[in-house]
């Protein structure tokens, strides 16, 4: 996470946000404590998934929904718990990393 | 000059026709006593169509201050009036209203807090508010609190910060009393027309989306606090400027504090609100002794008026301190802190001492006044020592 920190007195008044988007220069998704693993046999891009991510972390097309993005999906679940057909599983991060080291 | 009228009204009369004539957007408020029949009247008002309030009856005074950002942020001319444990459970509320800079007048007509549960006057509500970086303004009586009114409106909207006008409970809002009241035109025209625009960043300018109440890390936090810490600094000279313009309108002219005989007194007391008349009246029994003394009263609680304080005490020789409310710290009542930082600067370093008075709607006479003067002149030339710089004034033994 990179950012220009502005001096005092060029905040603006009350601290607000006047720039929309902020949220995109913090990557959440190094908060992520579990992986949201998508079996793709199962997926029938249904979009539910897309309609409940809080992060706004699931990038789909009219028709299709790619893999999620891990810069900013927090590992919260609720793709999980939502997925009509099971195709979600929520796997331990430091499994994965472990893995990938082996 | 503006025609002016006097009426018999009570504080809470007086403070409600104040509301009347701003017509504020929003009024978000829940009840308590002494304050439930200021809103009351107020009711009234927006029943009977004449005023454009929105008047939101929310569960909570936590929720009224909620709603009172949510209006303000929105850019809508926002209200809310509490008192006692209701300020106590803004508290948390009033810290976002300034963080977040935005202008709100808060009414505290001011109650004691519980426990035991008293619902008359003392000061400790007023003291929850004192380092929530709002303007505090502290009125005398029921004509003050309605000119307070009236000058909070445009200090608030000019400095960027809440402003809270305190008036006694019951002594003030519940006696009738004179009141000069302005005409509405004169009122509108000091206040000038509401709209959205009167502050930088309105959330119903839809075209210009913004967040507010967003995060800040520890690598921004400091510096958000720190322009606030700046920009407070600046409300002296708005408050200085609006109290000259509502001169102009009025015919009274305010100041951060009010002196009186203090110019060759030896020893000054000092209180705000409602007791100030009490403390003149124990001034002249005193005068009439041939006492030099004299007294000041707080009319701007915060920012604190330190250098008019300072130079009000540059020559007395002992201070009394009249605190409506206790800090139980072992040092003395928030305002004697206050004096007494005062005078970090001063070259004379008069006996300060502290009296906690009034407690709970406890009635005062100047005779305690009185009193109290005695004990720090007594004090002050080593006929008396002390344990404590702080001692209760009226407890029955």
């Amino acid at each position: 996470m990179s950012y220009e920190l502005k001096p005092w007195h060029e905040i603006p008044i009350g601290s607000i946000v006047p720039e929309p988007g902020s949220s995109r220069i913090n990557h959440t998704g190094s908060w992520r404590m579990l992986r949201p693993v998508l079996n793709y046999d199962k997926c029938t891009h249904c979009l539910i998934c897309w309609i409940f991510c809080p992060d706004d972390s699931i990038p789909v097309s009219s028709k299709e929904r790619y893999e999620t993005d891990f810069e900013y999906c927090k590992g919260c679940g609720i793709c999980a718990v939502e997925c009509p057909y099971d195709a979600l599983e929520m796997v331990p991060e430091m499994e994965i990393k472990l893995q990938e080291l082996e | 000059m503006a025609t002016k009228k006097v009426v018999a009204l009570t504080g809470n009369q007086a403070a409600a026709e104040a509301m009347r004539q701003i017509n504020f957007d929003v009024a978000a408020v829940y009840p308590i006593s002494p304050q439930t029949e200021l809103m009351g009247f107020f009711a009234e008002y927006v029943a009977n169509g004449e005023v454009d309030t929105d008047m939101v009856a929310v569960e909570g005074e936590h929720s009224a201050m909620a709603a009172c950002i949510g209006a303000a942020a929105a850019g809508a001319r926002t209200i809310t009036a509490s008192a006692g444990p209701g300020i106590a459970y803004m508290v948390e509320n009033l810290y976002i209203a300034s963080g977040m800079r935005l202008p709100i007048v808060l009414l505290d007509v001011n109650r004691a807090l519980s426990a035991p549960l008293s619902i008359h006057c003392d000061h400790a509500d007023s003291m929850l508010t004192r380092d929530t970086s709002w303007i505090s303004l502290f009125a005398e009586n029921a004509q003050e609190a309605y000119h307070h009114i009236l000058m909070a409106v445009k200090i608030s909207e000019k400095a960027m910060f809440p402003i809270i006008v305190n008036y006694d409970g019951y002594i003030v809002s519940h006696s009738i009393e004179n009141v000069e009241l302005l005409d509405d035109e004169t009122v509108q025209n000091f206040v000038g027309p509401s709209g959205i625009h009167r502050i930088p960043y309105p959330l119903l300018d839809i075209d210009h989306p913004v967040t507010y109440g967003a995060t800040a890390q520890p690598d921004y936090y400091t510096e958000c606090k720190y322009q606030q810490h700046v920009d407070f600094l600046k409300v002296y000279d708005i408050v200085r400027e609006v109290f000259d313009e509502f001169a102009e309108i009025s015919g009274k002219k305010y100041d951060f504090i009010e002196e009186y005989q203090t110019e060759d007194a030896e020893y000054i007391g000092i209180s705000m609100g409602s007791s100030f008349g009490t403390l003149k009246d124990a001034v002249d029994k005193l005068r009439a002794q041939g006492k030099k003394v004299g007294a000041v009263k707080i009319t701007l609680f915060r920012p604190f008026p330190r250098k008019e304080i300072a130079k009000a005490l540059s020559k007395a020789k002992g201070v009394v301190v009249l605190d409506r409310a206790d800090s139980f710290d072992g040092i003395g009542g928030p305002l004697f802190k206050d004096v007494a930082a005062s005078l970090s600067d001063s070259e004379n370093k008069p006996l300060l001492h502290n009296f906690i008075y009034g407690l709970g709607g406890r009635e005062v006479h100047e005779e305690e006044f009185m009193k109290a003067f005695e004990r720090v002149e007594r004090l002050e030339k080593g006929i008396d020592t002390r344990e404590n710089l702080v001692e209760y004034l009226q407890v029955r033994e």
